[in-house]
């Protein structure tokens, strides 16, 4: 039988989510609840009610991404505070599918890699998916977006990205409209602002409504004046931390409250 | 959690005892969120941190306490420090809360 630990550091390293619940104030502090994606637990916090509650509670936090100190009565009671639990979360990482194996691709690749995503690098010409082209890439599909994300479009959601990267109505029409009928949280298409005019035509023939073209940011990125694909890349994940943390982007030093 | 596992398995089959800090509450403004943790052995070897560096040499001398039984697992706070004052805290101006345990579970 192996210690909450050791199943928790086991979980940490096969990547697998799950969530630390932790008494730190109350009666029984120190003590644990393991709580894993499939919804099995390991330990207790004390009270088969409380356990229930909590790893209620810790497979919504599980979801969102987040991890913070709740209050409990003894038996798992809203609005009571005889205890405090620190309920950490550990999620899969959020995805980023880039559709298109093309120069921006690498660099934005990388720079997704860094910020830990995991990277799926998808295209239906097999000569451009190679790993010498995209070596830090997770995965490499060849295939249509369309088929990739009938496949996944199901597991994507708020945290995680895909960028069409194509600018090719042949391809990146059939991405966008499968992109949107997913929960993914951003959603970017390369390309000139001419560029993306005739791809809303284009989505609008196919019955795209303005409210689902709001979802779909293009040209993206930031306005940074980035030229090279790294540079570009910088501005496209700045985009996307911005968009998750609700903010404008402007400068800090032209800007005043809190930073974090 | 994650980035120090490495370390405490080291330690592990060293089979030394261990202490573990983690972040599991911020006001204002704060360098790392709820779940940033360090640990710290009876030899006083560190993993991981906890703020920028401003903080982390105080999270040690509670860890060894702890580990030479003269505190109880609990919370421990920083909060800011002025430079006059020669408090620890954090320069940012922000409060960490530390759960502070030794790793037995």
């Amino acid at each position: 039988m192996s210690s909450i630990y050791e199943s928790y550091r086991n979980a940490l390293q096969a990547e697998e989510p799950v969530v630390l619940a932790t008494v730190i104030e109350g009666k029984n502090v120190g003590s644990k609840l393991l709580v894993f994606g499939n919804e099995n637990v390991e330990g207790s916090l004390g009270s088969s009610e409380l356990d229930r509650v909590v790893s209620r509670d810790a497979l919504g936090m599980l979801e969102a991404g987040t991890s913070e100190v709740r209050h409990y009565g003894l038996d798992g009671e809203a609005r009571q505070h005889d205890l405090s639990i620190f309920i950490e979360t550990h999620s899969r990482s959020p995805q980023m599918i880039i559709f298109g194996a093309v120069d921006f691709t690498r660099a934005l690749a990388a720079q997704s890699k860094l910020l830990g995503f995991r990277v799926t690098v998808c295209d239906a010409r097999e000569v451009f998916v190679t790993r010498r082209r995209f070596p830090m890439a997770d995965e490499l599909v060849v295939d249509w977006p369309d088929r990739l994300l009938k496949r996944i479009g199901e597991d994507l959601g708020q945290r995680d990205a895909v960028c069409v990267l194509t600018h090719d109505a042949k391809f990146d029409v059939p991405a966008l409209l499968s992109s949107l009928a997913t929960r993914v949280g951003y959603l970017g298409a390369m390309g000139s602002r001419l560029t993306h005019e005739k791809r809303v035509d284009r989505l609008r023939q196919e019955g795209v409504t303005d409210e689902q073209l709001c979802r779909i940011m293009s040209p993206l990125g930031l306005d940074i004046g980035g030229r090279t694909p790294e540079e570009t890349a910088v501005s496209i994940v700045a985009e996307i931390i911005a968009i998750r943390t609700g903010r404008s982007a402007p400068r800090l030093s032209q800007t005043t409250g809190h930073i974090h | 959690m994650n980035e120090i596992l490495a370390d405490i398995e080291r330690w592990r089959s060293a089979g030394q005892r261990i202490a573990v800090a983690r972040i599991v509450d911020i006001e204002g403004s704060g360098p790392r969120d709820p779940g940033a943790a360090m640990a710290v052995n009876s030899l006083g070897e560190v993993a991981g941190s906890v703020s920028g560096g401003c903080v982390e040499g105080a999270v040690v001398m509670e860890a060894l306490e702890l580990l030479e039984g003269q505190r109880d697992a609990g919370i421990t706070s920083f909060g800011f420090s002025d430079d006059e004052a020669f408090s620890v805290g954090l320069t940012c101006g922000g409060t960490i809360h530390l759960f502070i345990e030794e790793l037995n579970w």
